[in-house]
């Protein structure tokens, strides 16, 4: 809330118009730059995920088998990353193309596990432990229901 | 009574009180910034060997104190006051100094303005013949503000091109009665100003209109122009911020000049990746404490105002959607 009413001297502008001048100056995030780096970031995280799809593939793996043990791959290394300390160099450069795949979800369970330990393990781990992903997780849940219950009804 | 009150929000102190002696510590990527040399203590790591951001946040307030205390080559005892201040809730890291320093403590909240709010008020305790001596300091680190106020600090996120960085640092003064220093001469109490900024990715622009304000009204309340200055630091109002408050207070009929800069800008320079400049309690703390204080002390400096630039909100209100308060002190400090 803006400010009701103010002794003068006070700035010769109003808050729309300031709100306008505010907007002039800030500078504009950067999209078709951000846009590429995601392309490209999340690109190469989904080839690496094909490459260990083949791999499980040939060595005898069904193909559903194979993109389970990929995924479980994959969020390994997210999680290896986020406790190196590379991830989140990853997550500035690359934006939506880290934080969508599932090296992205990966990041976010654990980056708040790392920062939280300090807490403990039940009010600060465990309490902490979803809260970037948590969001996520009510979400894409509700969604699946929702969707679930319409599958069965088109059957 | 012998007012010295001047204007609707300003005071002159009578015998202004000196700045017997001042000390900075910082981390790391300020060591590293263009005002690096100025700084008394670079920190090798966010850490320092404490077990949590918190303590070494802490730790370095109170380094930062002692180093004033020391510099100024008094005993601990005489000190009356001690007045310090910090992001953190309940200004946790100066409650922590103070229980090692053990001087009779004020805490003083005035989010990142609190260098210039403290060196205000105990400018006062001394003018008005309640201290002899009063001890401040002021503190933020990035780690424990990025927790408190943002995202946990190995999320893989991309900051906003007007998002600003705290600055890990301590900032420390020791004030005086007497002696030998430069002294501070005035001081001007900011009012909150919102002007409905909702962005806290955005602090400049919430915080400019209160920087100011409280300029505009320093200026008529004293009746001087910027050209009474040979220098002007906002606190951390950043690229976006202090571009913004000097427009409308070009608008406003105060021409600012080139006399105006902002701490923010000067203590990382562009090749360090921190968008729109530094923020933080440390960030003005720091900048004065070193730079501003050495050249003040060397004579290149003769009359300088500090306006300390705050903003009020919370991680609470911010996510409820409630505009960013801002608030700005000033202090004016003369060689």
């Amino acid at each position: 809330m803006t400010n009701q009413s103010l002794r003068e001297p006070t700035l010769s502008i109003s808050p729309e118009d300031y709100k306008t001048l505010a907007k002039s100056y800030t500078p504009k995030p950067t999209i078709v730059k951000n846009i590429l780096r995601a392309f490209f970031v999340g690109g190469v995280i989904c080839a690496i995920g094909q490459v260990i799809i083949n791999f499980f593939s040939l060595i005898g793996l069904t193909r559903a088998e194979a993109s389970n043990a990929s995924t479980a791959t994959m969020i390994f290394f997210g999680a290896l990353l986020t406790g190196l300390g590379v991830y989140d160099e990853i997550g500035k450069f690359g934006g939506a193309g880290s934080i969508v795949p599932v090296t992205g979800f990966a990041n976010s369970i654990v980056s708040p596990a790392m920062e939280f330990k300090r807490e403990g393990y039940v009010q600060g781990v465990g309490a902490k432990l979803f809260t970037v992903a948590g969001p996520v997780l009510v979400y894409g849940i509700a969604a699946s229901i929702i969707i679930g219950v319409i599958a069965y009804f088109i059957h | 009574m012998d007012s010295k009150r001047a204007g609707n929000q300003t005071v002159v102190f009578g015998s202004p009180p000196v700045i017997l002696a001042s000390y900075s510590v910082v981390g790391p990527k300020e060591g590293q910034g263009p005002l690096g040399k100025t700084f008394n203590k670079i920190w090798k790591d966010q850490l320092n060997g404490e077990k949590s951001w918190e303590l070494a946040e802490s730790k370095m307030l109170q380094e930062a104190l002692q180093g004033s205390i020391d510099e100024a080559g008094i005993t601990k005892d005489r000190i009356d006051f001690m007045l310090a201040g910090d992001l953190l809730n309940q200004i946790v890291s100066s409650n922590f100094a103070a229980r090692q320093i053990a001087l009779p403590f004020i805490g003083v909240y005035g989010a990142c303005s609190t260098m210039a709010l403290s060196i205000a008020l105990g400018s006062m305790l001394i003018d008005g013949g309640f201290a002899e001596y009063v001890l401040i300091g002021v503190s933020s680190h990035h780690d424990t503000a990025e927790r408190q106020f943002r995202a946990p600090t190995e999320q893989g996120n991309q900051r906003a091109m007007s998002a600003q960085w705290t600055v890990t640092g301590a900032g420390s003064v020791l004030l005086g009665k007497q002696g030998v220093g430069p002294r501070v001469t005035a001081a001007t109490i900011g009012r909150v100003i919102d002007y409905g900024e909702t962005d806290a990715n955005n602090m400049g622009s919430a915080m400019a209109p209160a920087v100011a304000d409280t300029i505009l009204n320093h200026f008529q309340d004293l009746k001087r122009t910027a050209q009474d200055y040979d220098h002007i630091a906002s606190g951390d109002l950043g690229t976006v911020g202090i571009a913004l408050a000097a427009e409308v207070l070009k608008q406003s009929g105060s021409d600012m000049g080139t006399v105006f800069t902002d701490c923010g800008i000067r203590i990382f320079d562009s090749t360090q990746d921190v968008h729109a400049g530094g923020s933080g309690c440390a960030c003005s703390s720091v900048v004065f404490a070193g730079d501003l204080m050495q050249r003040l002390k060397a004579g290149e400096l003769k009359r300088v105002m500090l306006v300390g630039s705050g903003a009020l909100h919370s991680p609470t209100s911010a996510l409820q959607g409630e505009s960013i308060p801002g608030i700005g002190h000033a202090v004016v400090i003369e060689a």
